[in-house]
């Protein structure tokens, strides 16, 4: 099943040398143009056969667009590709398959109520009847999983399986369907680093039988620790291709900004002040009865960051929610000493605000921003109510909340400077500096902040956190939630790591890593690898 | 950046889109042996070619913008109501109810009423599938829609038991009294020496609703609450995360869009039959969503589509007149054109995306 | 000004056009549309009779909304044809107004009574022939329960229940008659699936012959009716045809007539009050080839000696729509 066999070049059963193998994937001058944006000019790859190659580039840098035209989603303006030496026509994605691509989106593309199975034939079945075609699978993916650690419960639904999992089902579809190309997008933007670990395992089997993988990530320790060369795309161009081991994280961000980049966050040792954020054994139940937040207790000074680390859906969003007033709770939540009425009857998001309370929150295209409103629309989003933005007790002042707008994007630096401009017409981290100028400019006692630099570009997380920090500074109080670790412990003057709605632990950055945090949002203390095991 | 200028997506696509319904529409008319340019003629003479046809034409297109302005304030809010036809004979009610109450001295004092009465009944009638929808998650499409059939049961019932004339045969009530007639266009442009057929039922309903339309763009894009409507419509998850009230802002959109429904009321009730029969709307509801959605939910749009409609009914009416062609092939002409651009919007944009583009293309290589 | 004129002129070339049939008759179908197997197809036939035997042409217009009366009543009378029929009673606030503007013109109305000097206002005498088919079911049923069922629930209709319960009590006089609307709003009278519930309903409760004066509603009582082995009686048209042998008679309304007549009085149409019943043709008991087998002797006997009587007056059926109310249940 594992066709390792091309057209009888080379012998195929050991790893190949990859400055001497044959190239796998050679695109030359792809062009592809969306209206007048041009997301890819001209860009030339070429990955051996047998390799590790990454692609790494900002937001809207074009990555997504280049990988969605090898696997046949968008037809290229202009030139070729040619796999295995042979120009192929990639015209959808049956042709991609055919051709021996396998795509690992970011979303997964999975039937959640259909098992592991159905979900791995979904789609290549041979003909009417399923059963021969799942029979046919049950064995492949024992010998897959035995291979490459790719354990899976074949009979188990999607729904009830981690992200980890989810992802390995994923890389079992491909491979079901006989790729040797792997492209795989972002992969561990939503995995534990133990998980992400795993995953790295499982690409370096696959790379040993001669598949070929292209790994798309923003990470630059993730190119660095698993890739064997990495191009480098801005706006839309390839603007190097290096091998890995003759290249370093500061010129790779060099590469991708364009200009030099200060990776590390510059920042005094905290002095915290009295406490402005207190929480005691706070619960919080989802809509689906599901318990999310299981009797959090923690605090938050003012001129201190307090950074929550954590898997994505721990109970952080659900925290953040309650904070900022639009989930309601049980337990005892304090803003400068006053209680705050978590029942969700007496408050709202803009009685929140009153108090003091600024919300950068996780999601900034469903919650933070109305992506089909002018960007001085959303200046005010939250904070229409007002009365400084009203012309009378119903006519808003429209011409002086542009006004506003426009010296709130100038100090925040947004770029292009047009508050007329619809809010998806900026990049994420444009979109991103919105909503931090609409919230940290209200001056608030207290910030809440969600993944501040999520899809945002490296040039621009510079600016967000310097602008975090300095709003520390000022004697602010911030709880910042992040996937990030290397942002939370970057950013935080303590980190606290939530773990399936309780919070696992605190610690001091100065006297931590990522190894223990690592373990703690797994949700142990011991033995890093339990997540591994259960699948088994 | 945009694939297009603005003006190509606000009037070329629906131009096209409209011309190619009326190519169809015209396959349709050869297919059953009538002549299209005799039809097409037929109909735009009969609805621009007199002031009574005029008259009728703008006497449809009132009924449209109210409720096509009605659809759209909901739509706004992201929530499909297809209840207009409901909410317009609830509207149909309250105006009556006004109407008979008292022996108006004037219409000047009774149009106001009436219109307090018509909006008021249309805006209850959609306060329930509101509240439904906004604290029991039922579907407001479906509820909505059921309670077009409630509105036609319960005011036929109230038509029937208490309303009608007492031996009359029509289901229908009373005739209102002369205090409570509309102006007429005759009557309204005679003192400026304009003679507009005096049987034409168009009233001085238009203005109000033209009116109308004014204050929906207000609404809309002015206030507050337009802001929180459309706020909501545009993502439920970052109006909560604003602090805006999703069971507050349902329940008022909804209502404005059934109060406008049920102004709609002055016009058909009050300005044209002058009495409240059966079934009064006659579908206006449902067209009022085709309005919407080629208006681009636009009070401009809103009225051009009206307009459109009313153009429909009104030549479409001329056709089973003079050119014996069936009234189902009226409702074909309209199920085409609301066809082509509501439903394939696509089909005509994709190319002319395209084509915009590569004009663009070739200029900047000239 | 030149504005108007240019609207003027633009009718004025309308008129033309359109006028050309100067003086053919014409005729407007109520909202049902012309061929409901019933009241308005009743009046289709009528014209097409006419066209047919005088080789003369006519003008028709099936509506799609109340504005459209008038309107409709305008632009022929206007245009030129004369006289102007009108199938149902949903015409008389229109016709009042467009009468006094047209005194040349003729009307005449059907089902309702406009007193105008240039209308002729055609009336049945529904609760006659009514009262006959109710014999007519009373010696069909070998039990004692018959029903009705209505289409719109207004007195019209009420008076044709109430003419069947007199006919059908005047033989069994304890025997039982269901009387059940199909609704309360126009669209009752074009729901045949409520219609053949209802039937079923009725059936359930031991009717043996079901009448159904309920438009289009009634072709699903018809259907619903033979296929539950009950004996139908149909209304307006003869509609013993549509289910042949399962259709005890039909309660014919002859508006063919009505507008065959006034067709070939053509101009000289005689305004007034013209009631249609037994005595006149207006409205009877439909006998052909697809009833015959269901009608016995004694039945055909009875049923003269009943239509004898009204006509001379012996007896008198109460009418319904008199004072609201009926006797007979």
């Amino acid at each position: 099943m594992v066709s390792t066999t091309h057209e009888g070049r080379q012998t195929p059963a050991a790893p190949i040398a990859p400055s001497t193998a044959p190239l796998a994937i050679e695109l030359r001058g792809i062009s592809k143009a969306f209206g007048p944006v041009q997301a890819n000019k001209d860009i030339c790859i070429s990955v051996r056969k047998g390799t590790i190659h990454g692609i790494i580039g900002e937001n809207g840098a074009g990555k997504s667009t280049l990988m969605s035209i090898l696997y046949g989603f968008y037809k290229a303006d202009s030139g070729t590709v040619l796999i295995n030496g042979k120009e192929v026509q990639i015209t959808d994605s049956q042709a991609a398959i055919a051709a021996g691509i396998g795509m690992v989106f970011q979303h997964f593309k999975l039937v959640e109520n259909f098992s592991v199975l159905e979900n791995v034939v979904l789609g290549a079945e041979d003909g009417g009847l399923l059963m021969p075609s799942l029979g046919k699978a049950r064995k492949l993916l024992k010998q897959l999983s035995d291979e490459y650690e790719l354990s899976v419960d074949p009979d188990a639904l999607i729904e009830d399986l981690s992200v980890g999992h989810q992802q390995r089902v994923e890389i079992l579809k491909a491979l079901y369907r006989q790729a040797d190309i792997l492209i795989l997008d972002e992969p561990t933007g939503v995995l534990t680093p133990a998980e992400a670990d795993h995953l790295f395992r499982i690409l370096e089997g696959l790379k040993a039988q001669g598949k070929t993988i292209i790994l798309i990530t923003h990470k630059l320790r993730e190119i660095m620790n698993v890739t064997d060369s990495v191009s480098v795309m801005r706006r839309g161009e390839m603007t190097a291709t290096v091998s890995t081991a003759d290249t370093s994280p500061e010129q790779l961000a060099e590469l991708m900004v364009g200009r030099k980049v200060l990776l590390e966050v510059d920042k005094t040792p905290a002095t915290p002040g009295a406490p402005i954020l207190e929480v005691e054994k706070l619960t919080v139940v989802d809509s689906h009865g599901v318990t999310r937040v299981k009797g959090v207790d923690l605090t938050v000074r003012a001129g201190e960051i307090l950074g929550i680390a954590g898997v994505a859906g721990n109970g952080q969003t659900e925290l953040l929610e309650v904070l900022g007033g639009y989930q309601t709770g049980t337990g005892v939540i304090r803003v400068n000493g006053q209680e705050l009425d978590l029942t969700g009857k007496a408050s709202d998001g803009q009685s929140r605000r009153a108090r003091g309370i600024a919300h950068v929150p996780e999601d900034r295209h469903d919650e933070g921003l109305i992506l089909n409103f002018a960007a001085w629309e959303n200046i005010v989003f939250g904070y229409h109510h007002d009365p400084e933005y009203q012309k009378n007790a119903w006519i808003m002042d429209n011409a002086k909340i542009k006004k506003i707008a426009h010296e709130k994007m100038e100090r925040f630096d947004t770029r292009p400077l047009n508050e007329k401009l619809e809010a998806k017409s900026f990049s994420g981290g444009n979109q991103q500096k919105i909503v931090l100028a609409r919230e940290i400019e209200r001056n608030p006692d207290l910030l809440l902040i969600g993944q501040p630099t999520r899809g945002v570009d490296i040039g621009a997380i510079e600016f967000i956190h310097q602008q975090i920090v300095a709003l520390r500074d000022q004697g602010k109080a911030i709880l910042l939630v992040s996937v990030e670790l290397d942002e939370i412990m970057a950013l935080s003057d303590r980190i606290a790591v939530m773990f399936d709605g309780n919070i696992m632990g605190e610690r001091l950055p100065s006297e931590t890593n990522e190894q223990e945090l690592g373990m703690l949002m797994a949700g142990i203390n011991n033995g890093a690898d339990a997540t591994l095991s259960e699948g088994a | 950046m945009q694939a297009m200028p603005k003006w190509a997506d606000a009037v070329l696509i629906p131009l096209i889109s409209i011309l190619l319904a009326f190519f169809f529409s015209g396959l349709t008319i050869l297919a059953i042996g009538k002549d299209p340019v005799v039809a097409i003629q037929t109909m735009v003479q009969g609805a621009f070619g007199s002031t009574n046809g005029l008259g009728y034409t703008l006497y449809y297109t009132t009924n449209f913008i109210f409720t096509g302005l009605a659809i759209a304030v909901a739509y706004h809010a992201r929530l499909f109501n297809i209840g207009g036809e409901g909410q317009v004979m609830l509207g149909g009610l309250g105006v009556a109810l006004v109407c008979l109450a008292i022996d108006w001295p004037h219409w000047t004092l009774a149009l106001p009423a009436a219109m307090v009465g018509g909006a008021v009944f249309g805006a209850a009638w959609a306060f329930i599938p509101a509240y439904l929808q906004a604290k029991r998650g039922s579907h407001i499409v479906i509820t909505t829609m059921m309670f077009n059939f409630i509105a036609s049961a319960f005011v036929g019932y109230i038509l029937l038991n208490y309303l009608k004339v007492p031996g009359s045969m029509s289901t229908e009530s009373a005739g209102f009294s002369a205090g409570a007639h509309l102006p007429t266009f005759h009557e309204m442009l005679a003192p400026f020496g304009i003679n507009f057929n005096k049987n034409a039922p168009a009233n001085i309903s238009f203005l109000i609703a033209l009116l109308a339309a004014f204050g929906f763009w207000v609404l809309i894009w002015k206030t507050r609450l337009g802001y929180e409507i459309r706020s909501f419509g545009e993502s439920e998850s970052a109006a909560k995360y604003a602090g805006i009230n999703p069971v507050r802002i349902t329940v008022i959109a909804m209502m404005i869009s059934g109060a406008l429904c049920g102004l709609m009321a002055i016009n058909n009730v009050m300005g044209e039959a002058e009495r409240l029969i059966d079934n009064a709307p006659e579908g206006a509801g449902f067209i009022g969503i085709a309005v919407a959605l080629m208006g681009r939910n636009h009070p401009i749009g809103i009225v051009l589509a009206a307009l459109l409609f009313g153009f429909l009914y009104q030549g479409g009416a001329e056709l089973t007149f003079w050119e014996a062609i069936p009234r189902e092939l009226i409702i074909v002409i309209q199920g085409l054109v609301i066809m082509f651009t509501g439903a394939l919007d696509n089909m005509v944009r994709a190319p002319l995306e395209k084509l915009f583009l590569t004009l663009r293309k070739n200029k900047k290589g000239a | 000004m030149t504005l108007m004129k240019s609207f003027l002129g633009a009718a004025a070339t309308l008129a033309l056009t359109a006028g050309a049939a100067m003086a053919d008759p014409a005729i407007i179908y109520d909202l049902g549309g012309k061929f409901d197997k019933s009241f308005n197809e009743a009046a289709y036939n009528g014209a097409e009779r006419w066209a047919a035997e005088t080789g003369g042409t006519y003008r028709d217009v099936e509506l799609s909304s109340d504005a459209q009366r008038e309107q409709a009543l305008r632009r022929f009378a206007e245009s030129g044809y004369n006289p102007i029929v009108m199938a149902g009673f949903s015409f008389a606030t229109a016709l009042e107004a467009v009468a006094a503007d047209f005194p040349d013109t003729k009307f005449a109305i059907i089902d309702m009574v406009v007193d105008a000097p240039n209308v002729q206002s055609v009336v049945y005498s529904e609760h006659e022939g009514s009262y006959l088919v109710g014999v007519a079911a009373a010696y069909a049923a070998k039990g004692d329960t018959v029903s009705f069922i209505g289409g719109m629930d207004i007195p019209l209709i009420s008076k044709f229940a109430c003419g069947y319960a007199q006919g059908f009590k005047s033989v069994k006089p304890e025997g039982t008659v269901i009387v059940n609307m199909t609704g309360t709003t126009p669209a009752a009278w074009n729901d045949p699936v409520k219609g053949g519930e209802l039937t079923r309903a009725q059936k359930s409760q031991g009717s043996e012959v079901v009448f159904a004066a309920a438009g289009g509603t009634g072709l699903g009582v018809l259907q619903t009716a033979a296929d539950e082995d009950m004996l139908a009686i149909g209304v307006d048209s003869n509609q013993n045809y549509l289910q042949p042998g399962k259709v005890l008679t039909s309660m014919v309304k002859r508006v063919d007539n009505a507008v065959f007549e006034a067709f070939s009085q053509g101009t000289d149409l005689e305004p007034g009050f013209n009631v249609m019943g037994l005595a006149n043709g207006g409205v009877s008991a439909a006998m052909d080839e697809f009833n015959a087998p269901l009608i016995t002797e004694e039945m055909k006997m009875a049923l003269a000696e009943t239509e004898a009587k009204i006509i001379s007056g012996e007896i008198v059926v109460h009418d319904y729509m008199s004072d609201s109310a009926c006797p007979a249940y």
